[in-house]
């Protein structure tokens, strides 16, 4: 009986106690942050924030000591990043490199690279970011193009990434580039470049609110010098796919519209208007929901259970419940959306309704998601 | 998972599975009678999970009274099994005599009032749409008394009158009429709330909603991997794909959240705001499993010979039962607003 398998999660006393470490830490550094300031949570970034959080020892929490890791439980990682997220703490400078760069390199990196890499990282003192998709690779990856050729010494690399977010912050690229071209699946290979390597040019696509967040990235004639690749020669493929059932299955593929959550909490507690009052008991029940469901591939990562499945479930979850509080916020509150001169409601909901159309297409569009949950079902 | 949970999960998975089908559920909606089910669920030591073993139970954790209401819904059994939970779980625990055979739950507030105290206490008044009344030999009451809502027991044959009616799957929801009728009465226990048939009885209905929609799901699968059109299964195509994917979702959401309160009493945690999430969480996915599911079977789901109905018209029945939606919306929004933004996240995560 049952398709999925969603175990509960106790957490354990360690755990609660780190929570009230971490409140108890916001409290402090997020005092002067508004609303507004809150909703952009892992999509922003700052940079003495993250090295904060690597000095308290909450970036590469899980990592081995050796490598400048904390050695705690996946589940105590858990319950600092939902802390974090509901919070609106500004994540993104080091978000992607804990999430994906160090646990991929953890799994896959020579013993130079995760000694080289993931103090750093877990210092906060290095960004990453993921180039994969490209022009006309986008949610079909096996069609990427970007070559990387063998030359003395290393590689020579020539194509264009597109939608490679914060590669203009970042110091470090995880870049999935064509190394056969005969071979669809087992010719891609993930290596690692910087940022500042010459012949590499960053440019930014600017998104449909004027927001620099992603980024172009071409690459011409490129060096990258042989113990920068990542793993082995053809295995990109297969790496890339364990790195997406880390990107998928944390706590931020439910929380990005929570600070909307907040502010129409906030109006109908100042009502008395039944309608506003049952929305927040059903966004409410939805919450509850999720991070049940989210806590619980927590708990497989703890296990050491692939939960690739099963995080695709919560993503598609979680990413329609959260693009529709925008939408339910405009239909339940007269107030209209502005970044200008206005209520943190207004402020807010101007962020997130033009926000919301990318929670169903990073990290994995929604068709590819029930893809994968159809897969998982039988159907393919 | 503890070993009784296990056997418990085998057996009423085992006897569910072979005699719950098409036939028996079909002979239950022209007559109303289990063939026989009942008996064996008695048989088998499965109605009163929750009641001590001096009292013919067998002493068993909340979660073990999951396992069996997510299989009387997943397999649609058409037998009184979680009233019949929670009755002798209500009885044991006020302090009433444990009713024998099939029990039922009267929530009376507003609807009955108990008169007198002790022996000649007397309950008055009518009681609408209460589950399985006719089948019923007793039904634990919460309702008003002198002095403020107590708990009492009575016997269903003792009642004035019992006018049958039924939800749209024809599961009997009677109206029970009494005046002046016996009841032994008890003081509501501390830890047990004046709403208490209404909110234990939303979370079993949860779990019960969780089994069927699993059910709608499994059957929505097979029957997208056997049916065969424009030369292959409809299951290959991506827009059936997606929908069922969609549906999964909804499904998984529901199975995760109605385990909840379970696992919150036997830990003994707070567990009226997750019953109050689980059982509205549990019906706002019924009506887009019911969609997807039918749309899936096509024509042929839509009649009666095809199984699909007897999960779907129990998805639209027990929705509504114990408190639909919008009362446990209200009742988490009302809590939510009047405990504020601040406390908001605290109270999620517990």
């Amino acid at each position: 009986m049952g398709f999925f398998s969603f175990e509960p999660v106790q957490l354990p006393p360690e755990a609660e106690a780190l929570r009230q470490e971490v409140r108890a830490f916001l409290d402090a550094e997020m005092a002067s942050r508004t609303p507004l300031d809150r909703s952009w949570s892992w999509m922003g970034r700052d940079k003495d924030f993250t090295a904060k959080l690597g000095r308290q020892g909450w970036i590469g929490m899980t990592w081995p000591k050796q490598y400048g890791g904390h050695e705690r439980s996946f589940i105590e990682r858990y319950v600092l990043l939902e802390e974090l997220l509901a919070a609106g703490a500004p994540v993104g400078a080091h978000w992607v490199a804990d999430r994906q760069s160090g646990p991929l390199l953890l799994n896959f990196g020579t013993e130079e690279q995760r000694q080289f890499f993931l103090p750093k990282i877990a210092a906060g003192e290095l960004s990453f970011c993921i180039g994969m998709s490209e022009p006309d690779s986008g949610s079909d990856l096996a069609a990427t193009r970007t070559k990387a050729e063998k030359v003395d010494g290393g590689w020579k690399v020539n194509g264009t990434k597109v939608w490679t977010s914060g590669a203009h912050t970042a110091d470090y690229m995880i870049a999935l580039f064509r190394t056969d071209s005969e071979d669809k699946h087992g010719g891609l290979t993930q290596f690692l470049v910087d940022t500042k390597t010459p012949g590499l040019t960053i440019s930014p696509i600017i998104n449909l609110a004027g927001v620099h967040h992603f980024n172009q990235c071409v690459f011409d004639d490129v060096f990258v010098p042989d113990n920068r690749m990542v793993g082995t020669v053809g295995g990109g493929w297969k790496q890339v796919t364990a790195e997406l059932a880390f990107e998928r299955s944390g706590p931020e593929r439910y929380l990005n519209c929570i600070q909307l959550v907040l502010e129409i909490l906030k109006i109908a507690s100042r009502r008395d208007d039944p309608v506003l009052t049952e929305e927040v008991g059903r966004l409410t029940t939805h919450v509850m929901t999720l991070r049940r469901m989210s806590l619980s591939v927590a708990g497989k990562l703890q296990r050491g259970e692939n939960p690739a499945l099963e995080a695709s479930v919560v993503k598609d979850v979680g990413g329609v419940f959260e693009q529709s509080i925008p939408d339910i916020a405009q239909r339940l509150i007269e107030e209209e959306p502005t970044l200008g001169p206005g209520s943190d409601f207004q402020n807010v909901l101007a962020l997130l309704t033009q926000e919301a159309p990318s929670f169903s297409l990073r990290g994995g569009t929604r068709e590819i998601l029930r893809g994968i949950i159809a897969r998982g079902l039988g159907l393919r | 998972m503890s070993e009784l949970r296990n056997i418990l999960t085998d057996s009423v998975n085992g006897l569910f599975g072979d005699r719950v089908g098409r036939e028996l559920l079909t002979a239950f909606d022209r007559t109303g009678d289990d063939g026989g089910l009942w008996a064996e669920v008695e048989a088998q030591g499965l109605t009163r999970p929750l009641v001590s073993e001096e009292n013919g139970g067998v002493g068993g954790e909340w979660r073990d009274a999951h396992v069996l209401a997510y299989a009387a819904g997943y397999h649609a059994a058409p037998v009184p099994l979680v009233e019949t939970m929670l009755a002798t779980w209500l009885a044991e625990k006020a302090g009433l005599p444990v009713p024998e055979g099939v029990a039922t739950v009267i929530d009376g507030r507003g609807s009955v009032s108990i008169v007198g105290d002790g022996p000649t206490a007397t309950l008055s008044g009518m009681a609408a749409r209460v589950p399985w009344a006719r089948k019923a030999t007793d039904a634990v009451i919460i309702a008003d008394g002198p002095g403020g809502p107590k708990i009492g027991l009575v016997h269903l044959q003792d009642a004035i009158r019992i006018d049958a009616n039924e939800n749209v799957a024809k599961e009997p929801r009677d109206d029970v009429v009494l005046d002046a009728t016996p009841v032994k009465v008890m003081p509501l226990p501390n830890d047990l709330p004046a709403d208490g048939v209404l909110l234990y009885g939303a979370m079993l209905r949860a779990a019960q909603l969780a089994g069927a929609l699993e059910k709608v799901l499994s059957q929505a699968v097979q029957y997208a991997n056997e049916r065969t059109q424009f030369g292959r299964p409809i299951g290959k195509f991506q827009a059936i794909q997606q929908e069922l994917a969609r549906m999964s979702g909804e499904v998984a959401a529901s199975g995760v959240i109605s385990e909840a309160p379970f696992e919150a009493l036997d830990e003994g945690r707070e567990a009226e705001w997750l019953i109050a999430a689980a059982k509205a969480r549990a019906s706002e996915a019924a009506g887009i499993a019911c969609s997807v599911g039918h749309q899936t079977h096509g024509a042929i789901g839509f009649t009666y010979e095809h199984s699909l109905h007897f999960s779907t018209r129990r998805l639209w029945s027990w929705r509504s039962e114990f408190g639909g939606q919008r009362y446990w919306w209200q009742r988490l929004g009302q809590r939510a607003t009047a405990r504020g933004a601040d406390q908001f996240w605290p109270d999620i995560t517990g």
